[in-house]
């Protein structure tokens, strides 16, 4: 038997990148919430800059506990059978905004209208085969003021290219209009950047420093980076990383209305007999409670928004909640981040000390920046080289054929070309299809005996082409930059489980296809919302977070103004 | 129970004495003469043994880490280069760590150092130990290609060997406070100037200009990371850090 706990207004479901932002406005307006988190709390003093605990071991222990135990299952097609992986993301306050990478792009305006825009200069016929992409119900223009927010309020680095519609070189170029400039400058970059940054202008592309949700310099009283190499899957030992966990869920907890529980694994969304949310259920150290909310914000990783729902079946929802349309998972796909490209530099790159949301981007090859008459794809991809290096991971470099994997002529090898190497990492345009979804896995349960996701999905045509286009660039960059030996990895099989994953809940006027309306609430429950990267219906050629954050501050508006009429039902 | 007079290694890099030392030594249990060792944590502080100038090991048994010895001393071999796998103490961090995070490598390290042994003798006529050099390369060349007769290796060859090789990586490039990478050696030889808080942009230009003398220091030497909370390790999952963004 649950316990009965006392209601409250809003419970959010995950106190990760997209709960721990919606938490702040909430509270901001006087709306008592209750976030309920699986993971425990981790502090600065836990973030040694250790490549064992990190990197090796999967940091930390106690806080990817839950999400190891929910990893999902992945098979490339309906008729492969499903293997088990693991999961990239962890349990915390703060989530896994805690040791993300925080490179905090705006998605481009052609990516909310990938469909018109791409039939209104290519043709309908170049919308590829089985995608069930649409346009976002909204354009760049709509979520432009929430990015702006969200780059202010939490803090993100950046040199700005468009301000109001006039171009700054040293930014990018063709980013979409920006109100005002970043609140602080880009991070800093090495040698090796300005190598990269020369050669890119040499080839008659635009090279600019990406954008991080970092501290350049000190910004709301916490310091600037230090540089120290261990960001990659690390929390920052100066709360330089602007986390959840650090600014807005500090801030909304300091106005007394946000209750945070920790320990908590929601197992269920309750509805009531007209088929709203009535509350959720929750297990904490084997006892189960029931919390009464008058909203409910689903916030925990895509895999398990979509899981939650389907788990949540009752008379109103027999498929699941908000699945009334047999939409709940579809519209899924891992972002395309794969098929790197490998280069020796006959020179030290000096990258022990930085990190991979410091670097050089060039965006001439992403989104529709170029003209694709003559290519067979849509979209295109990010370039980017940043810093990321450590011992243990560095010792495994690829030898590139030119030294065994031991012995004594591997350790001269590794001795000369342990810091010559660069590894890019080109984030693609990945589109929604048919045939790409999550359900629940008919064999795999977690300990409490429910079922996992189960990942049915594999990169396309359309992906695969983008991908071999980003390695010829790739590979064109490095020897510009005077690399000796490149090689490539594959262009891309099957989805695993990925940090950047989108879709399952998808964001749309249309309930017939898309499970949230244009607010972020359910089509079908009008008090249930449903927050993070399973909201997107398109990535973009680079990572979700801000999307995903500035979404989640939009949702949370459009709760506290419409206050009155969500409750009513 | 007397406290065993043993000082830690990196107490020793800190040049503290052998009374504050003490204080950070291991449990008595891991010592060889001691009554009740079953009570020892799995997990040691110490080299023990360190005191008569040789290891000993918690979770190999003697003929393990002979043959542990001899391989990970063939995969990163002391030579004209410098020191190898063997003098950074990467047993030690195996056998460290059989104990808690690679736990669930124990059985798959017993079933694969016997089978390279029973391969040695059935190929090569004599046991790994008593190979020289090149045959024990050759020996491991075949185990790492997977061209071992069939039915030594329960499995594969193959998997037992980059287990191995990901593990000796570990401890000879990983931070010291796991056991391994004794002295630096690790960090040394691939020109890594060491775990830093802070790294200002002068820093970065004295790297640049080949400037920045290696600093020698653990993670764990800085004051603020708690130590309790890095060695609660004892999942059975060895991740690969995986190279994919977030």
């Amino acid at each position: 038997m649950a316990t009965n706990l006392k209601g409250t207004d809003v419970v959010v479901i995950g106190l990760g990148a997209a709960g721990g932002v919606a938490v702040l406005p909430l509270a901001q307006a006087g709306i008592d919430v209750i976030g309920l988190e699986a993971g425990g709390v981790v502090t600065r003093r836990d973030f040694a800059p250790d490549e064992i605990r990190n990197n090796v071991r999967g940091w930390p222990f106690l806080s990817s506990h839950k999400t190891n135990q929910e990893a999902p299952t992945f098979r490339a097609t309906a008729s492969a059978a499903a293997v088990r992986g693991g999961h990239p993301m962890m349990n915390a306050v703060g989530g896994t905004s805690m040791h993300y990478w925080a490179q905090h792009w705006r998605l481009n305006p052609w990516d909310f209208k990938v469909v018109s825009e791409t039939k209104r200069r290519y043709g309908a016929n170049r919308i590829p085969k089985g995608s069930t992409v649409e346009d976002w119900p909204f354009g760049y223009d709509e979520i432009e003021p929430y990015y702006d927010k969200i780059e202010y309020e939490l803090g993100v680095s950046g040199q700005a290219g468009n301000i109001n519609g006039t171009i700054d070189a040293r930014g990018n170029p063709f980013e979409g209009p920006r109100k005002r400039a970043y609140p602080m400058p880009p991070l800093r970059w090495t040698a090796f950047h300005e190598k990269m940054a020369a050669a890119a202008t040499r080839l008659g592309w635009h090279p600019f420093p990406g954008p991080a949700a970092i501290n350049s310099r000190s910004y709301q009283n916490r310091s600037g980076c230090m540089y120290h190499g261990f960001c990659n899957t690390g929390g920052c030992h100066v709360e330089a990383k602007n986390s959840t966990a650090v600014t807005t869920i500090p801030r909304a907890q300091a106005t007394g209305k946000l209750k945070v529980v920790t320990g908590a694994t929601v197992t269920e969304i309750n509805v009531d007999s007209q088929g709203l949310a009535s509350g959720v259920t929750y297990v904490m150290n084997g006892e189960t409670f029931f919390q009464p909310a008058k909203v409910v914000l689903v916030a925990s990783f895509t895999y398990e928004n979509s899981r939650l729902l389907l788990l949540s079946k009752s008379t109103a929802y027999p498929k699941g909640l908000s699945n009334n349309h047999g939409q709940v998972g579809r519209h899924y796909f891992s972002h395309h981040q794969g098929a790197p490209v490998t280069a020796l530099f006959p020179f030290d790159i000096k990258a022990w000390y930085g990190l991979p949301a410091q670097g050089v981007a060039v965006d001439n090859f992403a989104d529709d920046n170029f003209d694709h008459a003559s290519y067979d794809f849509i979209g295109g991809c990010n370039l980017w080289a940043m810093s990321d290096r450590r011992p243990i991971s560095a010792s495994g470099m690829n030898t590139l054929g030119l030294a065994p994997n031991w012995g004594s002529q591997w350790k001269q090898f590794i001795r000369e070309n342990a810091d010559r190497t660069h590894s890019s990492y080109n984030q693609k345009t990945t589109l929604p299809y048919e045939d790409n979804f999550l359900d629940l896995d008919p064999t795999v349960k977690d300990p409490l005996g429910l079922p996992v996701i189960r990942i049915t999905g594999e990169f396309k045509d359309n992906e695969r082409k983008i991908a071999q286009f980003s390695q010829d660039k790739m590979e064109q960059w490095y020897r510009e930059a005077g690399a000796i030996q490149v090689t490539r990895g594959p262009v891309g099989g099957a989805m695993g489980a990925s940090t950047h994953a989108y879709g399952g809940t998808r964001m749309g006027d249309n309930p017939e296809t898309n499970v949230v309306n244009r607010w972020g609430m359910s089509h079908e429950v009008p008090n249930l919302g449903v927050l993070g990267g399973s909201v997107m219906g398109t990535s973009g050629a680079r990572n979700p977070t801000h999307t995903m954050q500035a979404l989640a501050w939009r949702t949370a508006d459009h709760i506290a103004k419409e206050w009155k009429n969500i409750v009513k039902g | 129970m007397d406290a065993p007079k043993i000082i830690s290694r990196r107490a020793l890099l800190r040049g503290v004495g052998v009374a504050g030392a003490a204080a950070v030594a291991a449990p008595a249990g891991l010592l060889v003469s001691t009554s009740d060792a079953g009570a020892a944590p799995a997990a040691a502080q110490t080299s023990a043994g360190a005191a008569a100038g040789r290891q000993v090991y918690q979770h190999l048994t003697a003929s393990e880490a002979e043959l542990l010895e001899a391989m990970v001393d063939r995969l990163i071999p002391a030579d004209a280069l410098g020191p190898g796998a063997k003098d950074a103490g990467v047993l030690t961090y195996i056998d460290r760590a059989l104990g808690s995070a690679l736990a669930s490598s124990r059985a798959a390290y017993t079933a694969g150092l016997a089978a390279l042994d029973r391969y040695a003798s059935a190929s090569r006529g004599q046991g790994f130990l008593a190979l020289n050099a090149r045959d024990r390369d050759s020996v491991l060349m075949d185990v790492e290609s997977g061209t071992v007769t069939p039915g030594i290796f329960t499995g594969n060859s193959t998997q037992f060997f980059s287990m191995v090789l990901g593990h000796t990586r570990q401890g000879m490039f990983g931070d010291p406070f796991y056991g391994g990478n004794k002295d630096f050696i690790g960090w040394d030889l691939l020109r890594y100037p060491g775990v830093r808080t802070t790294v200002t942009a002068a820093d970065q230009k004295s790297l640049e200009a080949d400037q920045l003398k290696p600093n020698h220091r653990s993670a764990y030497d800085n004051e603020m990371f708690v130590k309790a909370t890095a060695r609660n390790d004892a999942h059975d999952q060895d991740h690969n850090g995986d190279g994919h963004g977030h």
